[in-house]
């Protein structure tokens, strides 16, 4: 056991490194929330948000929601498409030849997930507030809140990942099939366009999945409390984004234990 | 002690959509035996080999490797094989002794990893990724990766595919090496210098069956190895096989010289294709 969870933790720092030296992924998943981020910033410069009094930025605005999408690309974006190239180009099959655990080479994924996700935040947020003046909240509460939405959102978007990778029937197809989920998910989760804009049924449709709920759950972190009003119940609903997240994260682990294989095999 | 590393019996395999891969095969390699499986493109040797290691399912037939059906084969099992593919797969961007070092940490008793790279010549490349290698340099790498955790037992599908001569007279050093420690190999080549050269023992499937099994200097039987005495006469080549070739030429000699006259011993090769057909071993070629 002790085994598994060492191995893991060398494999997470050989995934790390990887991760790093990929031009292609540390654009579209770890970059592209910066980019986006620095487009509505710069595009709505002259706009504010928010009822008069409590106005904030664009970029203070848009915030909540590129972290909540780095999230999403950190987590099952990257996870997917990694994983469905990994067995396309035959690095999961050396590794199924190998005493390597499944478990420990999980603990590896997820552990590059968690790292690039929490410096992709990161840097996020240092951004918005070195470039743009976003002011950050210090009730540590919030900071409480934000840590367990984060946690829960990229175990739950690594699991599902996992999961989604089965379906690619190669790794060259892997972005066509992850890439549109992903962006529909971002555009009609409230992550570009306000979510309280949206048809009642696109709003339902959308609160089936989990991107809705961490982008509410970032808002109610980095958003003024002025802004709960303008949410679905008028509430933050921080209950609903562990309950949907959480049945997520169950159904993403079972499907990534059964469908998980180190190769194809032929029958 | 006794035991064979590896045993198959009867072994069957149909794909899904009923071709058929392996009719039946039956063989044995004993603990420290070097054993090749020589065949043409799509004999079945790499569905045999990829049986044994656990990655495909079999239709029929009985499968032990290390006292283990592969099918059941878990992570200590594992630990005790050693696996060089027939391809190499996408290189990953790590260096050299990055990648031997991530790999002999899955094993419980590896080799040292500068001494495995000097092993396989890599010495001067260690710290380039892999990525920027030749083809050659990464088949080397694939070696490295496959004796890292110490094997008892060692697959090679078509292991030196893109060495140059040097190389390969290097890896057949490796070989020899590892042959001295004890540890068991299974071998697939298309080289068949390289199969007499480094095996005590050699198969030859064709069909999906085992066309013909036995120590490399005797395989065929006593009868493939009959030598041949060819010469023309009226223009016409004649050819005769017989255990006393001298005889024969002499008897051809008393009526004068005869034409384009020449006595063949079978080699490897001329026994490895009365087996597979000329056609299938010129497109392996």
């Amino acid at each position: 056991m002790i085994g598994i969870l060492r191995k893991g933790v060398a494999r997470s720092g050989y995934e790390i490194r990887h991760y790093f030296r990929q031009g292609d992924s540390l654009f579209f998943t770890f970059l592209f929330p910066l980019v986006m981020l620095l487009i509505f910033s710069v595009a709505f410069s002259q706009t504010t948000f928010g009822a008069p009094g409590e106005e904030i930025s664009a970029a203070a605005y848009y915030l909540p929601g590129m972290v909540a999408a780095g999230v999403l690309l950190s987590g099952l974006q990257n996870m997917s498409i990694d994983i469905a190239m990994e067995k396309g180009d035959g690095t999961l099959k050396r590794l199924g030849g190998t005493p390597l655990s499944p478990v420990s080479y999980f603990i590896g994924k997820l552990g590059q997930v968690l790292v690039t996700g929490i410096l992709q935040s990161a840097l996020l947020i240092v951004v918005a507030v070195v470039a743009f003046g976003v002011e950050l909240p210090d009730e540590p509460e919030k900071w409480v809140t934000f840590a367990w939405v984060f946690l829960l959102g990229v175990t739950t978007c690594a699991l599902l990942g996992i999961a989604l990778s089965a379906i690619p029937r190669s790794g060259r197809s892997a972005t066509a099939v992850v890439i549109p989920i992903v962006l529909i998910l971002q555009f009609v989760s409230g992550v570009y366009i306000a979510f309280s804009t949206l048809p009642e049924w696109l709003q339902n449709v959308a609160s089936l999945f989990p991107l809705k709920w961490l982008a509410q759950g970032m808002r109610a972190v980095f958003l003024p409390d002025g802004f709960e009003v303008a949410e679905v119940g008028e509430s933050w609903d921080l209950a609903g984004i562990a309950i949907v997240c959480g049945i997520w994260l169950v159904a993403g682990l079972v499907l990534a234990r059964v469908t998980f294989r180190w190769i194809r095999k032929d029958g | 002690m006794n035991e064979p590393v590896v045993r198959v019996q009867n072994l069957r395999k149909m794909y899904r959509g009923g071709a058929e891969a392996l009719r039946d095969l039956s063989f044995e390699i004993a603990r420290g035996e070097t054993f090749a499986l020589l065949g043409p493109n799509g004999a079945g040797k790499s569905t045999t080999i990829e049986i044994l290691e656990g990655y495909r399912d079999r239709s029929g037939g009985e499968v032990s490797v290390l006292g283990v059906d592969p099918v059941r084969g878990g992570l200590d099992w594992k630990a005790r094989l050693g696996i060089v593919l027939q391809n190499t797969g996408e290189a990953p961007t790590a260096s050299v002794r990055e990648q031997l070092q991530h790999f002999a940490g899955f094993y419980p008793n590896p080799r040292d990893v500068d001494e495995v790279i000097e092993a396989v010549g890599l010495t001067a490349k260690a710290k380039a990724s892999i990525r920027k290698l030749s083809g050659g340099q990464r088949r080397r790498v694939d070696v490295a990766l496959g004796i890292i955790g110490r094997p008892e037992l060692l697959f090679l599908d078509e292991p030196t595919t893109g060495f140059d001569p040097e190389a390969r007279r290097q890896f057949w050093d490796l070989i020899r090496r590892l042959q001295d420690e004890g540890t068991t190999i299974l071998l697939t080549t298309h080289y068949l210098d390289e199969a007499a050269e480094l095996s005590s023992r050699a198969g030859i499937v064709a069909g999906g069956v085992m066309a013909a099994i036995g120590p490399i200097t005797e395989l065929g039987g006593a009868e493939a190895r009959v030598p041949i005495v060819r010469w023309r006469e009226k223009g016409k080549v004649r050819e005769e096989r017989t255990d006393a070739p001298a005889a024969l030429v002499a008897q051809l000699a008393a009526t004068g010289e005869p034409e384009g006259l020449e006595v063949i011993r079978p080699s490897l090769e001329d026994i490895y294709l009365s087996f597979v057909g000329r056609d299938a071993a010129e497109v392996t070629a």
